[in-house]
């Protein structure tokens, strides 16, 4: 599950590669190229904030780490494993997706149903899926929601069931498309409680600068489906010329 | 939109409530099948049909009266069968001249008729207490055990899921445009009804777009967590040795009621 880079490629210290992504190309069907030529690597555990103008492709790219879009060129790796038709279940195992609408992403009646949907398709026994079910509410603070139904639960809660319905499925990395949007401060304050606890790599498209200064160290900046600049958050978000040539703010 | 009147007693405590819902959707249809059944003109029969359901519904601490006002509304369907009077052979009641004919009353339509009524708003009202005790998703698990085909379960608990999204979608449409919809004084304001249709309709469209884009990306979100053509459900639990009693005794009642009130 882990690739070592040769310690004479890299100057820093030899680590486990939770993402690997190789010159990926994007074209939409219609034939406008949504990426190009993006080199992505994301350590285990590491925390990364994909930021850009709407319409930069942060969400077309996260959706090609677990294989929903395919790269017209390039390669995507999850671990040790590159994504194909052959790996392409499993690999949906490890990235857990969560979109931008919990009402996209929470489509069972339940909260139960839908925490359980992802263990269940996996086809664990029964009293495991219960059992992560029950862990993963507790992640994201909703234990006793189960049989609550998505539509009484405010847009926070709604988040935070999302999250744990990939939690659910203990997947190595996180996907997320923009967490912290149409949030009360409260409900920001949880999330970013929550995100800072969770052990997962991931890899989280935003335009909240705050949520990037508190939870991210390293920051990728899209713009036109390139990447424009990949470092550290501290440095990056202190570039006022480099925020303002992207139309980003500071925090 | 969130609630509605029968969300209100759902989450109460009562035996009514605690009874699985395998055998509660059971023995409502067994219930309305009975019913079904009766040869009209049963008064009898109707009455302890009648008497059963309200112990029930008393059982479920239900207000009675809310039960019995609600279900009038499901009753203007049941009017459909007033042919019957006039179409019935019996002995004739009374006759309404019509100019081109002539419509005559019947004793034997007019008993078939008050007959469909009665059975049809005792149904509405076992159904009501059906949903009243019973969470839709605990329904949706019922007919899943029942052996509904999984594909007809699917399309009820993604109706249920987004029929409330799609509510407020439409009235956040409705209120956008009820925001611009100014007027200057002194100026007629509101357009002509054909302008108007217009907008409406291009709303419709707005509303069914949106819906279609919304279930692609509600499909993306379940092969994200890898759906694979299959809805996995846990298997149910077994029903207690009380609910398999409840259940034998309850339609062997209705099938006795049923039997008896043909020999009556």
């Amino acid at each position: 599950m882990s690739l070592l880079l040769e310690p004479e490629l890299t100057t820093i210290a030899p680590v486990a590669l939770a993402v690997h992504v190789r010159n990926l190309c994007y074209r939409y069907p219609d034939g406008t190229e949504a990426l190009h030529d993006i080199s992505l690597q994301i350590g285990e555990g590491e925390k990364v904030a994909l930021v850009g103008p709407n319409g930069a492709g942060k969400s077309t790219l996260l959706l090609h780490l677990n294989g929903v879009l395919r790269c017209t060129s390039g390669s995507v790796q999850i671990g040790s494993t590159t994504l194909s038709d052959a790996t392409i279940r499993t690999i949906r195992a490890q990235v857990g997706m969560v979109f931008q609408d919990p009402d996209d992403q929470l489509f069972s009646p339940t909260v139960f149903d839908d925490v359980a949907f992802g263990p269940l398709h996996m086809g664990l026994p029964e009293a495991e899926v219960r059992q992560r079910v029950a862990w993963a509410l507790e992640q994201v603070d909703m234990a006793g929601f189960e049989r609550r139904m998505p539509h009484h639960l405010s847009v926070g809660q709604r988040k935070r069931i999302a999250v744990a319905t990939v939690l659910s499925m203990h997947p190595a990395i996180l996907a997320l498309d923009e967490p912290s949007a149409g949030l009360d401060p409260r409900a920001r304050r949880g999330l970013v409680e929550l995100l800072n606890r969770l052990p997962q790599a991931m890899l989280v498209s935003t335009h909240d600068m705050r949520l990037v200064q508190e939870v991210f160290p390293r920051m990728v900046i899209l713009a036109q489906g390139r990447i424009a600049a990949d470092g550290p958050s501290r440095e990056l978000l202190a570039d006022g010329a480099l925020l303002e040539q992207y139309g980003l703010e500071r925090p | 939109m969130t609630t509605s009147f029968l969300d209100r007693y759902i989450d109460r405590q009562s035996p009514v409530h605690g009874l699985d819902g395998r055998v509660k959707l059971l023995l409502t249809l067994g219930y309305i099948l009975a019913l079904a059944l009766l040869p009209p003109g049963n008064w009898l029969a109707y009455a302890a049909c009648a008497g059963l359901l309200w112990w029930a519904i008393s059982r479920a601490q239900l207000p009675l009266r809310t039960i019995l006002a609600r279900s009038i509304v499901a009753l203007p369907f049941a009017l459909v069968a007033v042919s019957v009077v006039f179409t019935r052979p019996g002995l004739p009641l009374f006759s309404l001249p019509l100019g081109f004919a002539t419509l005559t009353a019947t004793d034997a339509g007019l008993i078939l008729f008050a007959s469909i009524l009665l059975k049809s708003w005792l149904s509405v009202q076992a159904a009501l207490l059906l949903t009243a005790t019973t969470h839709f998703f605990d329904l949706l698990a019922a007919l899943r055990a029942l052996h509904l085909p999984p594909i007809l379960v699917a399309i009820l608990s993604f109706a249920y899921r987004y029929m409330f999204v799609l509510v407020e979608e439409a009235q956040r449409l409705l209120r956008a445009r009820d925001c611009r919809s100014a007027t200057l004084p002194g100026q007629r304001s509101g357009g002509s009804i054909a302008w108007r249709a217009a907008v409406v309709g291009r709303m419709v469209g707005t509303l069914f777009l949106r819906s279609y884009e919304r279930s692609e990306r509600i499909y993306v979100a379940m092969l994200s967590r890898g759906y694979n053509g299959n809805m996995h459900t846990l298997t149910p639990r077994r029903l207690t040795p009380t609910e398999q009693g409840l259940l034998v005794v309850g339609l062997a009642l209705l099938t006795g009621i049923t039997t008896l009130s043909f020999f009556m």
